[in-house]
């Protein structure tokens, strides 16, 4: 059976889609927000994802930028520091890698990129460690000390896509091509899941932030394996879902881009969103608890 | 690998800490590879092509380029959308903004909104007197083409600047090709052009004869510790070395010198008589350095 199709069945295709649905209108609809301006004429958000201003009010920054620039010893005004306050509080709150999976455009091609390595069946491939994006992280961040300029803005395809849309794409869709084929061809999950140092910076973010995926019915699990496969970063399932050294139902791993993915593929309903605390087995549901601890024992 | 494969006394921490120093190298050298690549990149592109200019209030390119962002708020709020973000084919730092004074040039707005907007101060908000940007300076490149050198009056430059008669000139000088016209020299004044590019923008001939250029192209530089002695003489309200004398020639006897006609009969006493001069235009004489 294909993945997700047990899910299709007990759920509904609309059941067993709806946070893709909703990922992709928020993506969609951040992208829309930031074009009526240039195409329409309204003027509700102007800049792009690495500093925006909208309704003339509410600045935000990209705090992981305005690192790189403190680092080249520039020292901003004051609105860039609260529109990069306000968006370290945003994500801490929601999930630092939300930014990833609700935000950044670069996460439509490689979704698309997963998709079709999926649908043909394209196997194996290049193989890195999923830390090599921290090791790139601590890259860009030296290369701004030691150049004194934002180099990684020279080529980082997230934000060249993001403000390429937005004010003209130039040759950046060779870059984001490449970005795509490379996901299809020669790495799973390459971009994303391996190599972008942006989703790096926000998964630091996830590593205390308050929302986060739960596997709240994990005694319900039939081990199908439908939410590995369609998860982006799936290390991060296995300790929640199946309680390993007495694990809580949390998924507490900072890479978890609260994507939703296995909610929507659960036919068990075992995923739901939920916060980090009351991580212990004693505070889950009585009845998922008893079998929960049955099936660790 | 080289697990298991040699069974040697190596305990299985020794083990796991050379495969983490060995996994770090990996990642070090992989990673630092890419980094002196972008770093090298990021070299050249600090080097602004010369005919692209920043927005008013940017500083020196290698300080922009660390402050700069990257949003477009000044791109956005320039009413005259003279400001675009480079796209990665062209050959400015990606995403940074900037103008081409001959396509469009700044239009010194009083409020200066570009600036305004810069969330970072990339472009600095003490900039509040659109005349004190200095985005560029204009440099009067080709005598040889520019209509003023050739003696007519075009004059185009000089009446569209933002700053007439203070960043630009107009300088009367002999047209030596006739002998009886005037020149007039459209010249650059470093303290007072914006590099706005209107001039450039204006200059009618098919490429312009007249460019701005950034500052630190345009501008030469006097030794630190050059000066000038008639502005340290006005300073000090006196000669500084040697008092003042009445220049002498001590010519032989029975010789003066005249100024155009060398050594005339006649005595020392009147060295350069007023008038004197055979038919020099007056705009040779109250001329500047």
């Amino acid at each position: 059976m294909s993945i997700g199709a047990e899910a299709v069945a007990a759920k509904g295709w609309l059941g067993a889609h709806k946070w893709l649905l909703a990922r992709r209108a928020s993506q969609l609809g951040i992208l829309a927000l930031f074009l009526l301006g240039p195409l329409a004429g309204v003027w509700i958000v102007k800049g792009n994802l690495t500093f925006s201003y909208t309704l003339d009010v509410l600045p935000l920054t990209d705090p992981y930028i305005l690192l790189q620039s403190l680092l080249t010893r520039h020292m901003p005004e004051m609105k860039a520091f609260v529109g990069a306050a306000i968006v370290l509080a945003f994500y801490l709150l929601v999930g630092g890698r939300v930014f990833c999976s609700w935000a950044c455009p670069v996460n439509m091609v490689t979704d698309a990129a997963a998709w079709l390595r999926e649908r043909i069946g394209i196997k194996g491939g290049a193989h890195v460690s999923r830390e090599t994006r921290y090791w790139i992280l601590a890259m860009t961040l030296v290369l701004a000390l030691a150049t004194g300029t934002l180099a990684w803005e020279l080529i980082n395809p997230v934000s060249m896509f993001h403000r390429g849309v937005i004010f003209g794409i130039g040759a950046a869709w060779a870059v984001i091509l490449a970005v795509f084929l490379f996901d299809l061809f020669v790495m799973k999950d390459g971009w994303c899941g391996h190599l972008c140092p942006v989703g790096a910076f926000y998964s630091l973010l996830g590593k205390v932030s308050l929302a986060r995926t739960v596997a709240v019915r994990r005694a319900a699990c039939n081990d199908c394996m439908d939410c590995f496969v369609v998860c982006p970063e799936p290390q991060v399932i296995r300790p929640a879902l199946k309680g390993m050294d007495g694990a809580g139902p949390v998924i507490l791993a900072a890479n978890c881009t609260n994507c939703g993915r296995c909610i929507d593929v659960c036919s068990k309903d075992v995923f739901s969103f939920g916060t980090r605390f009351g991580n212990k087995e004693v505070n889950a549901p009585s009845q998922a608890h008893e079998i929960a601890s049955a099936a660790c024992k | 690998m080289m697990e298991a494969d040699k069974p040697k006394k190596a305990s299985a921490a020794a083990q796991a800490r050379r495969q983490f120093l060995l996994d770090s190298a990996r990642m070090a050298c992989g990673v630092g590879l890419l980094g002196i690549g972008i770093g090298l990149y990021a070299k050249q592109a600090k080097a602004l092509p010369p005919l692209a200019l920043r927005p008013p209030g940017a500083g020196a390119e290698k300080d922009f380029l660390g402050a700069c962002v990257r949003c477009g708020l000044c791109v956005r709020d320039c009413p005259y959308d003279i400001l675009s973000l480079a796209k990665p084919e062209e050959p400015v730092a990606t995403g940074t903004p900037y103008f081409v004074a001959r396509q469009l040039p700044c239009e010194m707005c009083d409020d200066i909104p570009c600036v305004k907007a810069c969330p970072t101060g990339a472009l600095d908000h003490k900039l509040t007197d659109i005349d004190k940007a200095r985005m560029g300076l204009a440099v009067l490149v080709d005598h040889e083409n520019c209509l003023n050198y050739l003696g007519l009056r075009c004059d185009i430059c000089h009446r569209v600047c933002p700053v007439i008669d203070k960043a630009i000139t107009l300088e009367q000088q002999l047209n030596p090709r006739t002998g009886k016209h005037a020149l007039f020299i459209p010249v650059v004044h470093s303290d007072a052009c914006t590099g706005c590019g209107k001039c450039e923008k204006a200059c009618p001939l098919p490429v312009a004869a007249i460019k701005v250029y950034p500052t630190e192209l345009a501008r030469g530089e006097p030794g630190k510790h050059y000066r000038l002695g008639w502005v340290e003489k006005e300073k000090a309200g006196g000669s500084l070395v040697a008092p003042d004398l009445e220049h002498r020639y001590n010519l032989p006897e029975g010789l003066r010198y005249e100024s155009g006609r060398g050594f005339v009969p006649g005595n020392e006493a009147s060295p350069a008589a007023p008038g004197t001069q055979p038919a020099a235009p007056k705009a040779l004489q109250g001329g500047k350095l």
